[in-house]
């Protein structure tokens, strides 16, 4: 383990804690106990690690990019993440949540979701535990990633549309709390990003280090050492955490790249909403402002409190990329190496092109965390 | 600090009386003449009065007080905007400040606990602050005079009851049911049960609040508690436009059962 483990109440520095109502904080209390006490017991490894190889299929590879190398004038690594069963990083985490909640005792698995893929991967770890499954998704989501809306009821959970506020991400989280604060004593709550109130952003940051920690070592076969650069995209920031866990220690610069529209490390300023303290896009009062992004997984006006902290003390930086240029890198990684990404990790690509003469004969390792199946419909009305 | 604030002393006052207290919710800037139906509440009968400062994200309301925060905002109702409007409102009852933790982590705690106190506003409710986040919250508010009223739920062990009341000013908020505040058919023996175990535990007024929504189910929990909160009840008055002397209507409702029954 590479990155630091928050302090006592869950802190990252000035950022994190557990700012919860009342009727929650026994349940995170409980949920932080039982995480540790599972994560050093072998039996739980060995049930997660078999899921991880037999059923999402880990470890994704690392693909050279021979043909965008060349045109950007760099060396590019893609860590697989696509190439996961459902489709992206957040099988690692539900699968881990999920033998969690198992353990506990729960029998309802209860998500949010933005793009759709936390809660396809979240109803899939739910139909293969025999655990019922509740997913939120806001009324703009719901129509943009109608694939997944079908898929997630394909496997048997209730998708329940959000259609207060912004009626996308933040809207969602703010349906499922309200569904955990009376439903606690049944509902597990399977947070899909690393934020939330603690234990959630160490505890998802832990099921996402597997990125880091394989592409570390794929990293030392195939360069002989660490990459220059390792990006990722960020809403919450997952995948990125996942992918930094494995090159903290290492002289890597670690870029986290946000949407223009939803840039809460870039524009935001610290504030406390969906449970802990972090970079947050709001106005002048505290009322949170609505993220815009064409991504719906990033359509986020907070994150993940590690990430306010990895900025603050500047391991991290974080640059942001407008929708045109997302659309751009897309469709780049599409033609060239015949890999059409989601539209979360094309912002990372969409930041390696923009700044590829900066990125000149640099290895530049970045998290390719979804493939772009469920954009597909999407991109099509943009590029008709 | 020196002995109780305005709201605990109130409240205690009513209890010596054998009366049971309560206190209605009014959302601040919800609508042009909500200070009218904030002295209405008063007028009728309200031991305190709780001001909603509405916030973008209410994870623990439903959705009548999500409507009114929602109509609130859109009309341009800000924190500083309500404060305003609350300063020289002398209604006779102390007034309670109902938000989010980013409404003051955003103003600065210090400032907002000033802007509190320079409002004539007695105490504050910030229900995504729990005991162990509360600290520098109520440091600020304490040395303003503000009474933070901390909240109990009914999944807080036995073992953190005395820690929450001890820590709270003014009462302490004993959440009636596991859930969000709204209106429901019948009230939940969830109500009765965290009053129990909080009289059980202290001496500091007792009041139940989400899920009390009629005068029946006000009578009922208060055969536990010291007095209740009414929320959603009167919001959703607002919401229908029924004015000042509607809500004053409904608030004499609640205050004459309560007077009947105790």
């Amino acid at each position: 383990m590479t990155l630091a483990n928050p302090g006592p109440g869950g802190r990252f520095g000035e950022f994190g804690g557990r700012f919860v109502p009342e009727t929650l904080v026994p349940a995170c209390v409980e949920l932080e106990e039982a995480f540790t006490q599972a994560w050093v017991d072998p039996v739980f490894q060995t049930e997660l690690g078999t899921l991880l190889s037999e059923y999402a299929g880990r470890p994704s590879p690392v693909t050279e990019c021979p043909t965008l190398s060349e045109e950007l004038g760099l060396r590019l690594l893609l860590k697989r993440e696509d190439l996961n069963h459902t489709g992206s990083h957040k099988i690692n985490n539900v699968l881990g949540q999920g033998l969690l909640a198992r353990r506990m005792g729960r029998k309802r698995l209860l998500a949010e979701t933005g793009a759709g893929q936390h809660g396809v991967a979240t109803a899939t770890a739910a139909a293969l535990l025999g655990m019922d499954c509740c997913v939120y998704m806001g009324e703009v989501d719901v129509r943009r990633q109608e694939l997944n809306v079908f898929r997630m009821r394909l496997l048997g959970a209730e998708v329940r549309t959000a259609t207060s506020g912004s009626r996308t991400l933040k809207d969602a989280i703010n349906e499922a709390m309200r569904d955990w604060v009376a439903t606690v004593e049944s509902s597990y709550y399977c947070l899909g990003s690393v934020m939330g109130p603690h234990p959630y952003p160490l505890m998802v940051r832990t099921f996402q280090e597997v990125i880091g920690t394989e592409a570390r070592q794929q990293c030392q076969d195939l360069l002989g050492g660490v990459p220059d650069v390792v990006c990722a995209s960020v809403g919450g920031g997952s995948n990125a955490i996942g992918i930094f866990s494995g090159f903290a220690d290492s002289d890597s610069e670690l870029v986290g790249v946000e949407p223009a529209g939803g840039a809460a490390v870039g524009r935001g300023v610290p504030g406390v909403v969906h449970g802990s303290t972090s970079y947050l896009m709001q106005d002048e009062f505290g009322q949170v402002l609505e993220a815009e992004s064409i991504s719906a997984g990033l359509d986020y006006p907070g994150v993940g409190p590690e990430h306010s902290y990895l900025a603050a003390t500047g391991r991290a930086r974080y640059e942001s990329v407008t929708d045109t240029e997302v659309v751009e890198a897309f469709q780049l990684l599409s033609r060239t190496e015949g890999i059409i990404p989601a539209l979360e990790p094309a912002h990372a690509l969409a930041w390696v092109s923009r700044e590829r003469n900066a990125l000149s004969g640099r290895s530049v390792l970045l998290n390719l965390s979804g493939r772009g199946d469920k954009d597909v419909g999407q991109m099509m009305e943009i590029l008709a | 600090m020196s002995g109780p604030g305005a709201v605990e002393t109130t409240l205690r006052e009513r209890r010596d009386s054998g009366g049971r207290g309560l206190v209605p919710y009014v959302t601040g800037g919800l609508g042009g003449d909500w200070t009218a139906t904030v002295q209405a509440a008063a007028a009728a009968g309200a031991d305190a009065i709780e001001i909603g400062i509405p916030f973008s994200d209410p994870v623990m309301d439903g959705p009548t007080i999500q409507e009114a925060n929602d109509r609130a905002l859109s009309t341009g109702a800000t924190p500083s905007g309500i404060l305003d409007r609350l300063r020289g409102l002398d209604v006779g009852v102390p007034l309670v400040v109902m938000t989010y933790y980013n409404i003051a982590f955003r103003a600065g705690l210090k400032r907002f606990a000033a802007a509190l106190a320079g409002s004539g506003v007695s105490g504050c409710i910030l229900p995504d602050l729990p005991l162990e986040e509360v600290g520098p919250w109520a440091d600020a508010a304490d040395a303003t005079g503000v009474e933070t009223i901390l909240l109990a739920a009914p999944t807080t062990p036995d073992e953190r009851l005395p820690l929450i009341c001890e820590r709270s000013r003014g009462f302490v908020y004993g959440v009636g049911l596991l859930g969000v505040t709204g209106v429901r058919d019948e009230l939940a023996s969830s109500a009765c049960t965290i009053a129990d175990r909080l009289k059980a535990v202290t001496d500091r007024p007792v009041l139940v609040g989400v899920g009390v929504g009629t005068p029946e189910q006000a009578v009922e929990v208060s055969d536990h508690a010291d007095g209740v909160v009414v929320g959603s009840a009167i919001v959703q008055r607002m919401l229908d436009g029924a004015g000042p002397e509607g809500v004053g209507a409904l608030v004499s409702e609640f205050r004459e059962a309560l007077d009947y029954a105790f």
